[in-house]
């Protein structure tokens, strides 16, 4: 079975890169272990029959819903920047991007 | 004569329109409740009690000028925090929306509000509805009014236990994998998970956007009837919410099942699910019988592989679904700003997030990777078509499908928290409605050792009428819903 090849801290280190999570170094361990335990149990699937089975990605039928484009008023003045932890001015203060 | 705080849904309205008791004295004797009661329970997270009461008072001066007042006049609902709120802190239970006030109300909000109901408060849940217990809260666990040592259930927990402890009339949940069923079950509550598409997702905070669906949380059945009525139809702000007529589901509560027919699949009372539950919920199907229904045994074989399929695309979902929270324009921002953005957003995210949301979004992050893609998440699709074909089998022969809600009872606050396997496996017979998009209600069917027990009762597609007759003349003959935790 090919679902129950073991995951490395490392990749559990990548993973968690992409995914934009930091970890502590006692947490990735904790992690790799639960994650060789979920994913062994998730291994269950492979020995199911799917050969010409189509995935089913949504439950309804519906393709490319419509509305008229109509203006609506949206929110004024300074609401937006109510919620921002860091703000200048009338701007969101963003951290250092390079 | 009862106390005024245990009042329904369906009671109160027309007392509140002729005045016989007012809104403001109903709030109150609520309020009252929940300074008794919520320091055991902990059913809240925020209680927004100059809102409400500036609500009733408005509500009574309509009542006293004659207008006319709507289908949930002076109804006090109690609402997941996951659902935005205009101006009430809406929080996931997470320390990420600690502070966020949603600038706008969600769908269901304004139908409660256009119905003259009265929101009391927010309550509490796991974090990002990540849960079966309401223990990953950043606030803390909600306690089972039955019994304080064991959980609630989850994620809706303190929607379900604010309910049944009548700290508020009605109340609404949230169900992703089971979320309004499972704690419905454990707190002796009426929950609906309506068909995927019936109710406006608009405004709820997203956590696996293809399974979840808002629904009611009520001690009566006639109460679920009455709130779906308002929060369903059409919203053009949700496209996957559908175009089909408003119905008035009260008018399916009739005390008749002769000729339903029934199917038990053998995978909802076979091994893992207890003792303790099974022969309640066969006791009630027995009773269901004596009232005309007729039963079969019916199958489900991809009930086999139902789990992991879920949480491949539950957390798959969630890695995509959370990717939004970098606290820059709302969430929670470090005071720490060193480093670039990938390492200022990862601390906020380390920081803001508890481990099981971080844990489903790093394994989302993993089954959608390359490589791993057709592995799990495509694959765990094509089980969902699987899982779907089954029901639909059984639906020839069937009107409804009916099994435990819960594979065992409320078990001790503690007790599963440090192993996410053994907890996912709690919603072995709650997510196949969730994969499938069909309707799914828990409705309060005995007790043992003291804790509820609930039957689930599935149903065809927007065939939420027959869900609710049928648990209608369950309720009518059985007077389970009468009972009250010792509080």
């Amino acid at each position: 079975m090919s679902g129950s090849r073991r995951i490395p801290v490392e990749e559990v280190r990548h993973i968690a890169e992409l995914a934009h999570i930091e970890l502590t170094k006692e947490e990735e361990m904790i992690f790799a272990e639960q994650f060789n335990r979920i994913l062994e149990y998730f291994s269950m699937i492979d020995e199911a029959d799917t050969e010409d089975v189509p995935p089913t990605f949504h439950v309804l039928d519906l393709v490319n819903v419509y509305r008229e484009d109509e203006v609506y008023e949206s929110v004024k003045g300074n609401e937006p920047l109510r919620n921002a932890p860091k703000k200048e001015g009338r701007f969101f203060k963003s951290p250092r991007i390079v | 004569m009862s106390r005024i705080y245990e009042m329904t849904a369906a009671e109160l309205p027309d007392k509140v329109r002729s005045q016989e008791i007012s809104a403001q004295e109903y709030l109150h004797s609520i309020l009252e409740r929940i300074g008794y009661v919520d320091e055991k329970v902990h059913a809240y997270v925020t209680i927004a009690r100059e809102e409400a009461v500036a609500g009733a008072r408005e509500i009574d001066e309509k009542a006293r000028r004659g207008e006319k007042l709507g289908p949930l006049a002076g109804v006090v609902v109690a609402v997941k925090d996951n659902i935005c709120t205009k101006g009430i802190r809406t929080t996931c239970s997470s320390r990420m929306l600690e502070n966020f006030v949603p600038p706008y109300d969600a769908t269901v909000i304004e139908r409660l509000k256009a119905s003259d109901a009265i929101i009391i408060g927010k309550t509490n849940m796991d974090e990002f509805a990540m849960g079966s217990t309401t223990e990953t809260s950043y606030f803390g666990a909600t306690r089972n009014p039955w019994n304080l040592d064991k959980v609630p259930g989850g994620s809706s927990g303190g929607s379900a236990a604010a309910v049944i402890a009548e700290e508020a009339t009605v109340a609404l949940g949230s169900d992703t994998g089971g979320s309004i069923r499972c704690p419905a079950s454990y707190c002796s509550d009426v929950g609906l998970k309506p068909t995927y598409g019936l109710v406006s997702r608009y405004g709820l905070i997203s956590y696996a956007n293809s399974l979840e669906q808002i629904g009611p949380i009520t001690r009566t059945v006639r109460d679920c009837a009455l709130l779906l009525s308002v929060i369903s139809g059409h919203d053009s702000r949700d496209s996957t919410s559908l175009r089909i007529p408003r119905k008035n589901y009260l008018k399916y509560l009739i005390g008749d099942i002769k000729g339903l027919r029934i199917g038990l699949p053998k995978e909802f009372f076979g091994e893992g699910v207890e003792e303790d539950v099974k022969e309640p919920v066969l006791e009630a199907v027995g009773k269901l019988e004596e009232l005309g229904a007729s039963c079969y045994e019916a199958s489900i074989p991809a009930m086999r592989y139902v789990l992991p399929a879920y949480y491949i695309i539950a957390m798959s979902e969630a890695s995509s679904n959370l990717a939004r929270y970098d606290g820059l324009r709302y969430g929670y921002r470090d005071e720490n700003d060193e480093g670039n953005f990938d390492e200022v957003f990862s601390r906020n995210r380390r920081i803001g997030f508890g481990a099981e949301v971080r844990r489903r979004i790093i394994l989302g992050t993993y089954a959608l990777s390359a490589g791993y893609f057709e592995q799990y998440y495509l694959k765990a699709l094509k089980i969902r078509t699987l899982i779907r074909r089954d029901f639909e089998r059984v639906f020839k022969d069937a009107d409804v499908v009916i099994g435990p809600t819960m594979p065992l009872l409320p078990f001790n606050i503690g007790e599963r928290i440090d192993d996410p396997l053994k907890l996912y496996m709690c919603d072995i017979l709650t997510v196949p409605a969730n994969l499938t998009g069909y309707p799914a209600l828990s409705v309060p069917s005995g007790f043992r050792r003291g804790l509820p027990v609930g039957m689930q009762i599935i149903g065809k597609p927007f065939d939420e009428g027959t869900l609710l007759r049928v648990a209608y003349t369950f309720e009518q003959n059985t007077r389970y819903n009468e009972f009250r935790p010792p509080l």
